[in-house]
């Protein structure tokens, strides 16, 4: 029982879809849902008072995570939600100073 | 931990950190993530088409050529600024669309695996080998399971001197937290080695 080697040399991280499951999305205070679609004020309503996920909108909305990743593409784009993707080494490079805060953080666990 | 509203939200200046974890049927990927998680873990059901692709239309789910694959995922705020994002799919080859979708914006993967049935996790190891991603296998020990020595797991695993392979209890948090330790250790150490990756 061994795995066949496979061609490991595809660093294929090519494009990064703008909106993952583990963005976080931060509403604009100032922005009213006035006049946005039935799933969309859900959506506002769920973020308006605090930070989460792609994901856990998705769950709490109880929609597939692709339709709500469409519905949040258009809130950003509207300027009502602004999104914070999650950590990937910039270029390549990893920033060993926050990989090291997330090191303790899981030893002191 | 209890769940109340209160803590539904995470830090508002944390930055997410999102670490899939793979692996076979009942290897115990929802166990862990339940474990690791301050919240409930969240399980939502995504449809995929007959082509393996994520369904991302509302019309297109009125249609009947989708089947359903389980996500789980669970949170966990490590600092005020850092949330960690676990998810779990599975790893066989015909649920690797969702996986590939899965693996993007992550930091890493974690594999468990169960050596009564070591095979079974080759195709999520193959799914991290062609996307580049740093990954660590977990040896979860269920009873009965026969142990081997690591270089023995190593072997059959096929797995590269610089990927970490560690064994886990997926039940207890003291233990599970031993294979994030090692995937991100891993990741500090390699990117060490070559900084101009
Ligand atoms: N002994 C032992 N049992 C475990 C461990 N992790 C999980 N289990 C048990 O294994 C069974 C399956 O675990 P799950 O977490 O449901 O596995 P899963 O990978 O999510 O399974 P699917 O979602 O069905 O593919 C449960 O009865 C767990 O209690 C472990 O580390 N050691
Ligand atoms: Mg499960």
């Amino acid at each position: 029982m061994v795995r066949s080697h496979t061609v490991t040399g595809g660093a294929a991280a090519a494009s990064r879809s703008a909106l993952d499951e583990a963005t976080l999305l931060v509403a604009d205070p100032h922005r009213s849902p006035a006049g946005l679609g039935a799933h969309a004020q859900r959506a506002m309503t769920l973020c308006r008072p605090g930070v989460l996920s792609v994901a856990e909108v998705a769950y709490h909305l109880r929609l597939p995570g692709a339709v709500v990743k469409m519905i949040v593409a258009g809130l950003v784009h509207s300027g009502h939600l602004s999104a914070r993707a999650p950590y990937t080494p910039a270029a390549g490079r990893h920033d060993l100073d926050f990989l090291q805060q997330v090191l303790d953080a899981l030893h002191k666990l | 931990m209890p769940y109340t509203n209160s803590d539904r939200y995470v830090p508002a200046a944390a930055r997410p950190v999102k670490i899939v974890v793979l692996g076979p049927f009942a290897v115990g990927k929802t166990t862990f993530i339940g474990t690791v998680s301050e919240i409930r873990p969240m399980h939502t059901e995504e449809r995929l088409t007959q082509a393996g692709q994520l369904v991302d239309d509302l019309d297109d789910l009125r249609g009947k050529s989708t089947t359903t694959v389980a996500m789980d995922f669970g949170r966990l705020t490590l600092t005020p600024d850092i949330v960690l994002y676990l998810f779990g799919a599975p790893g066989q080859t015909r649920f690797s669309g969702m996986a590939r979708c899965l693996m993007e914006g992550a930091l890493g993967g974690l594999v468990l695996a169960d050596t009564r049935r070591l095979d079974q996790s080759f195709p999520a190891i193959d799914l991290l080998e062609q996307a580049g991603l740093p990954y660590t296998v977990a040896i979860n020990h269920f009873a009965g399971a026969p142990l081997h020595r690591e270089a023995e797991l190593r072997e059959a695993l096929a797995l590269p001197g610089d990927r970490a392979l560690v064994s886990l209890d997926a039940r207890e948090l003291g233990s599970a937290k031993q294979g994030l330790i090692a995937l991100v250790t891993a990741i500090i150490t390699q990117s060490r080695l070559e900084p101009a990756r």
